[in-house]
């Protein structure tokens, strides 16, 4: 069975103190908290507590109501309910410890050797473990009794047993995740036993999960405990929180109240163990210490008053394709890009560079109207086609998408859907956006890929993304782009994610259909080489400003800012080549 | 395709055979002598043998198993030693009602959760926090105790249906109906929970994906995004959860089916199991395995279905 | 102290590392599919003090080099000597002895440090692991900060509370921890913004002229490699087509996948970029 329902791990908090401080000071962590202690409490001290022997019987209190000295009553057989159910949860929650403990014994150490050294043992291990997930636990546990006879404590070795894949599967997922981090492999390259990097490395991302899994599987095994006590097999004559429900279920007509104090004491403990265990996911994850999955957002300063943009030296005049007058951008109260001018004209390919945090797809983002969740345009203007679509309901402003507006990411591969062949890809948004026959689509999208110089159309319409290479999926993504014939074309970072050769030749494709179609393009790039090679206009962005924008060869060629200096200056292009090593060379500087 | 459901149906038949020699060594491990049981305390020594050499209890283990596996591979899977009931019959009687309530539940919670689960994806806010403390609430509780506390409110004080007994599709459909309620009700409130969980979880996932972005900047509807690639690519986890809560489920039938009396296999294991029956035991493990290992293939082909990508590996 | 230069210079002559005929191939994917030829008979060697750029494409294998040499990657055939010592299969007894003059600086800052250690944790494991206390080794994280300009209060902190510029000054430092002689750096400024990639590589020249450290630079920006290198070696598809000093290579390169490599890549000048595409161009119908 596949792997997916485990989480991806996520590093613990760093002080183990400040996560329990964390927790307790969650409601949802404390009230739990403090009803299992209790419990526990209650269930540990159940001989000073209890009102009497949970064994003694008085026929004439049977059903009895609650009496002086007896809070909760008797049973049919008239003995002290409040007593057997104090003693009833030590072998309840013994019994939960106990297959917890075997569990833990043998599905940690398993997982941690399958999970970091893989191979032989890794294949031995996890088809066991699938063996043992197939078992249906209630079926094992009751022909085991046949087995074993009638003890609590062996039956709970055995729900140990087959509750331990569980812990096996996820100590196995993170700790294969975490085997192949760079920073284990630079605990190798630093001479660290294996031993070690497990200890330092592994353990410690591993121990979260195992905490939360405890809580979860603590509560699957006191429910299938008292199942299994419930059916009357495992206790005998003992007095168990399973039994004592049985006992209710039989004389629920007699006395239907019964019922209530072992379900609640089940209840309670299982809801507590399940509520304890999110709220130590929270305590212990949700702290920023995941690694992070991109390079933060740096943050912009913080209240700096939506400045309006400094005057463009070609702002005064909109231009008719798109035009952008003091955007902003902002998530929550925090403005990521702080007014902004920019204009493309058909025809005219535009760049937008900075580095990463400036605020450029940001703006590619907010010109599309997809801004990802939480971030919103908080001010300024944007015209395509002179029509304002700050403000524009969002069906109207779908209704440019496609067909006016177009967009080319970053990352080739994780921009195609991997469920659907390209050519569903493509024929979808043009039968949407077109009305056009299915066949008709199909006949377009081969021109299409054809257009952006795919060798065989044929065979990559019907392939699957995974089936073709990072510069194929590129040329694809344009391909869709360009299909229901656009004006404006928003490419953000359309190359950084591909080889220098691979590059030129989407550089070069770029060029020739926005020539031939005499496209608008917005060009989003970090790279200053490309800018110089695609572009006419270009606008600088750094910390959400445009800092200096004119035509290519005058903003490369004599930059006015000093940011577009500095910038110019980190390139190496023009730096000479180190000059060749000789043995003589001095080590003093 | 084919090759894969082939590999794996190879995969679930070894499985079978080393479950079925596991659990026959296991169950001959107790020195039950049998044929004492049967005749009694006071039966002569020589008429226990006798009755033991018939049952061939007299032979090796592992003769006793290759009997019992060239019978049940020819479908003859013995009779009961207690009872002497005709054991295939016993269980192929009592497998529609068990049947029935896996089917149902399975059905139940799959439409449950997925339209909870997407609501609560798509939505969050406050209706996100319901169908998470569902989740909480519904996993935690033990299954069992779920079912009375139904029983009690549905069937003692309101009195809507039957809280016991079990009445055929074929003898009465509306009497059917009347009698598989609770019970389907019972186990589905444990399955939903843990279902809508992922459904919420791996739509928000797919949600925050590239191609999503992509998708809505070719000016698709966020309807069409979400009913033809979202769910698509988000049905993998749910998916295998509903797997493994199906041999969950088996486990939730033994005490459903005693709760309610319904007569389906799950009833029948506790009433064999307490006295060691070994070809009653045998026969009910194997269908419950092939039972789960034909679950598991179902969910895996239909991840492969949807998914290209989990075909190749 | 005059003897001992000249005896100096005769050592410096003799390769730090020497690479022969190296092959490594990996398992191919799913059942008794073909292994993969990462690398096809590979020949390098680095001098003290010298740095030799790997240039290449992505799956040419420079990647594999690097890791075949710190024993990350497994060696098919061929032979890796690194002081005198053959190490293409070193156990891993030997592989820890060796951790002292073999480092390595990752692409990726963000994988590199372990998220939940704080810096000076991650810096003192590779002290800690040659048996240096725990006080010295306290003292000498300090001193490592200091020499990759970070404030030494870095040290309790946890790598999230840096940018990348500055992790990877602290992946700098674990690899000088113990002062190694050759340190491994697989792309180590590729996923860092320009001016702060510039600030890095100064970085690490400055660090080779006060310690004569040798480096392996691996980098698909034939203008980075050119920059940091002596020497330049062109991988392509587990191959080195062409090797030869940096101004050598990246003037007037010999095979024509440098040509094209070179051609490539995007000048941030407009005349000179229009030519270099048209040479590109030509480049490309010609072959």
């Amino acid at each position: 069975m596949s792997e997916t329902v485990e989480k991806a791990p996520a590093a613990p908090a760093r002080r183990p103190g400040g996560a329990l401080r964390r927790l307790l000071r969650n409601p949802l962590g404390l009230i739990p908290a403090v009803l299992l202690a209790a419990i526990v409490v209650a269930v540990l001290l159940a001989p000073v507590l209890s009102p009497q022997d949970p064994d003694t019987a008085d026929l004439a209190d049977s059903f009895g109501g609650a009496a002086a000295g007896h809070p909760l009553g008797f049973d049919s057989a008239g003995r002290d309910l409040l007593s057997r159910l104090l003693h009833g949860g030590r072998f309840t929650l013994g019994g939960a410890v106990i297959a917890l403990l075997v569990a833990l014994a043998l599905g940690v150490p398993a997982g941690l050797l399958a999970g970091y050294r893989g191979g032989r043992f890794d294949a031995a291990a996890s088809w066991t473990v699938d063996l043992v997930m197939a078992l249906p636990a209630m079926v094992v546990l009751l022909a085991s009794r046949a087995i074993l006879g009638n003890t609590v404590w062996v039956l709970m070795v055995v729900l140990g047993v087959l509750v331990a894949p569980s812990f096996f599967r996820l100590v196995r997922g993170i700790v294969a995740g975490v085997r192949g981090e760079l920073y284990v492999d630079a605990a190798k390259v630093s001479g660290l036993t294996d031993l070690r990097i497990v200890a330092r490395h592994v353990l410690i991302v591993v121990r979260a999960p195992i905490i939360i899994q405890v809580a979860l599987v603590a509560g699957l095994a006191i429910g299938l405990q008292a199942g299994l006590e419930f059916l009357g097999i495992g206790s005998g004559d003992t007095p168990t929180w399973g039994a004592m429900l049985n006992e209710a279920f039989q004389n629920m007509e007699q006395a239907p109240s019964m019922i209530v104090w072992p379900g609640l004491a089940l209840g309670l403990t299982s809801a507590s163990l399940v509520l304890l265990a999110g709220a130590l996911r929270d305590a212990l994850e949700d702290r920023g210490d995941r690694p992070a999955p991109a390079r933060p957002r740096r943050r912009p300063r913080a209240d700096t008053p939506a400045a309006t943009a400094p005057a463009d030296a070609d702002g005064a005049e909109r231009a008719d394709l798109l035009s952008v007058r003091g955007l902003a951008v902002s998530y929550g109260t925090k403005e990521v890009v702080h007014g902004i001018d920019l204009d493309v004209r058909a025809g005219e390919i535009v760049g937008l560079v900075g580095e990463s945090g400036s605020g450029k797809s940001q703006t590619a983002f907010s010109i599309l109207g997809i801004l990802p969740e939480g971030g919103r345009v908080s001010g300024g203007s944007v015209t395509v086609l002179g029509r304002e679509i700050v403000g524009l309901p969002e069906r109207e402003h779908r209704a440019l998408r496609g067909d006016v507006v177009a967009y080319v990411p970053q990352e080739p591969m994780s921009n195609l859907d991997p469920s659907f062949t390209i050519g569903a890809q493509l024929v979808e948004p043009m039968r949407y956006k077109l009305g056009i026959s299915k066949a008709e689509a199909k006949r377009r999208a081969l021109d299409l890929l054809r257009q952006v110089e795919i060798p065989d159309p044929e065979r990559t319409y019907g392939s699957y993304p995974h089936e073709i290479s990072g510069g194929m999926a590129q040329r694809v993504l344009i391909a869709g782009a360009m299909s229901c014939d656009p004006k404006l074309l928003i490419a953000d970072e359309p190359t950084t994610a591909l080889d220098v050769m691979v590059q030129a030749e989407i550089l070069g494709l770029l060029r020739r259909l926005q020539a031939e179609r005499g496209l608008g393009v917005l060009l989003v790039t970090h790279n200053l080489g490309v800018v110089a090679d695609l572009c006419d206009r270009v606008g600088v962005m750094h910390d959400g400003r445009i800092v200096e924008s004119g035509p290519v060869e005058r903003v490369l060629g004599e930059p006015a800012e000093p940011y577009t200096r500095r910038l110019l200056g980190a390139v190496l292009d023009d730096v000479p080549a180190r000059a060749p090593w000789r043995p003589a060379q001095k080590e003093t500087a | 395709m084919l090759s894969f459901v082939l590999r794996r149906t190879a995969a679930g038949v070894v499985l079978l055979f080393v479950i079925s020699v596991l659990s026959y060594l296991l169950l001959s491990i107790p020195d039950n002598d049998v044929g004492r049981q049967l005749l009694g305390n006071r039966a002569a020594q020589d008429l226990v043998d006798a009755k033991n050499a018939e049952l061939g209890l007299d032979r090796p283990v592992l003769a006793q198993y290759a009997d019992w596996l060239a019978h049940a591979l020819r479908g003859d899977f013995g009779t009961s030693w207690f009872t002497g009931e005709d054991v295939l019959q016993s269980i192929t009687t009592r497998l529609p009602v068990t049947l029935s309530l896996m089917v149902g539940v399975t059905l139940v919670s799959a439409v449950l959760s997925l339209l909870l689960g997407v609501w609560a994806g798509v939505r969050r806010g406050a209706i996100d926090r319901f169908v998470q403390i569902l989740g909480v609430v519904g996993y935690a509780l033990p299954g069992f105790l779920v079912t009375l506390v139904i029983v009690v409110v549905f069937a003692v004080r309101l009195g809507w249906f039957p809280a016991i007994g079990y009445i055929g599709f074929s003898e009465s459909p509306s009497g059917w109906l009347s009698t598989i309620t609770l019970p389907i009700a019972s186990l589905s409130v444990a399955t939903v929970a843990g279902v809508s969980q992922q459904v919420r979880g791996a739509v928000i996932d797919v949600l925050r994906q590239d191609y999503v972005r992509t998708l809505r900047a070719r000016g698709l509807p966020p309807g069409r995004i979400l009913f033809r690639h979202v769910l698509r690519n988000a049905a993998a986890p749910p998916l295998t959860v509903l797997g493994l809560q199906f041999v969950g489920m088996l486990g939730g039938a033994v005490l459903v089916e005693q709760i309610f009396g319904l007569p389906g296999i799950g009833s029948m294991t506790v009433t064999y199991t307490t006295r060691g029956d070994i070809p009653m035991i045998m026969a009910i493990v194997m269908f419950t395995v092939v039972g789960v290992i034909a679950i598991n293939l179902l969910v895996d082909v239909l991840i492969g279905w949807l998914n290209p990508k989990a075909r190749v590996s | 102290m005059k003897d001992e230069a000249v005896k100096d210079d005769a050592a410096k002559d003799r390769a730090l590392l020497t690479v022969e005929d190296l092959w490594v191939s990996f398992p191919g994917k799913g059942f008794r599919a073909p292994r993969t030829e990462v690398l096809k008979g590979v020949s390098l060697e680095v001098r003290p003090g010298e740095t030799l750029g790997m240039v290449g494409g992505s799956g040419s294998g420079k990647t594999t080099i690097g890791r075949a040499i710190l024993g990350l990657a497994p060696v098919r055939s061929g032979s890796i000597t690194f002081a005198g010592e053959r190490i293409e299969r070193a156990p891993a007894k030997q592989r820890r002895r060796l951790s002292k003059d073999l480092q390595v600086v990752f692409q990726d800052p963000y994988t590199s440090l372990n998220p939940s250690l704080a810096i000076g944790d991650t810096l003192s494991e590779p002290l800690l692991a040659q048996g240096i206390g725990r006080r010295e080794a306290r003292r000498r994280v300090g001193d490592l900060l200091e020499r990759v300009h970070l404030p030494s209060d870095a040290a309790a902190r946890l790598p999230r509370e840096f940018s990348g510029g500055q992790r990877q000054r602290v992946a700098i430092a674990r690899a000088l921890a113990i002062g190694p002689k050759l340190i491994v750096c697989d792309e180590p400024v590729s996923a860092l913004d320009l001016t702060t990639q510039r600030t890095v590589l100064d970085l690490l020249l400055e660090i080779q002229e006060r310690t004569n450290v040798s480096y392996l630079f691996v980098s698909h920006d034939l203008a980075v490699v050119r920059f940091v290198s002596h020497r330049v070696a062109v991988l392509h598809r587990g191959e080195i087509v062409e090797t030869g000093d940096a101004a050598r290579v990246t003037a007037d390169p010999q095979h024509p996948y440098t040509r094209s490599l070179l051609l490539s890549a995007p000048v941030a000048d407009v005349a000179e970029q229009r030519a270099r595409r048209e040479a590109f161009e030509h480049e490309r119908a010609a072959s």
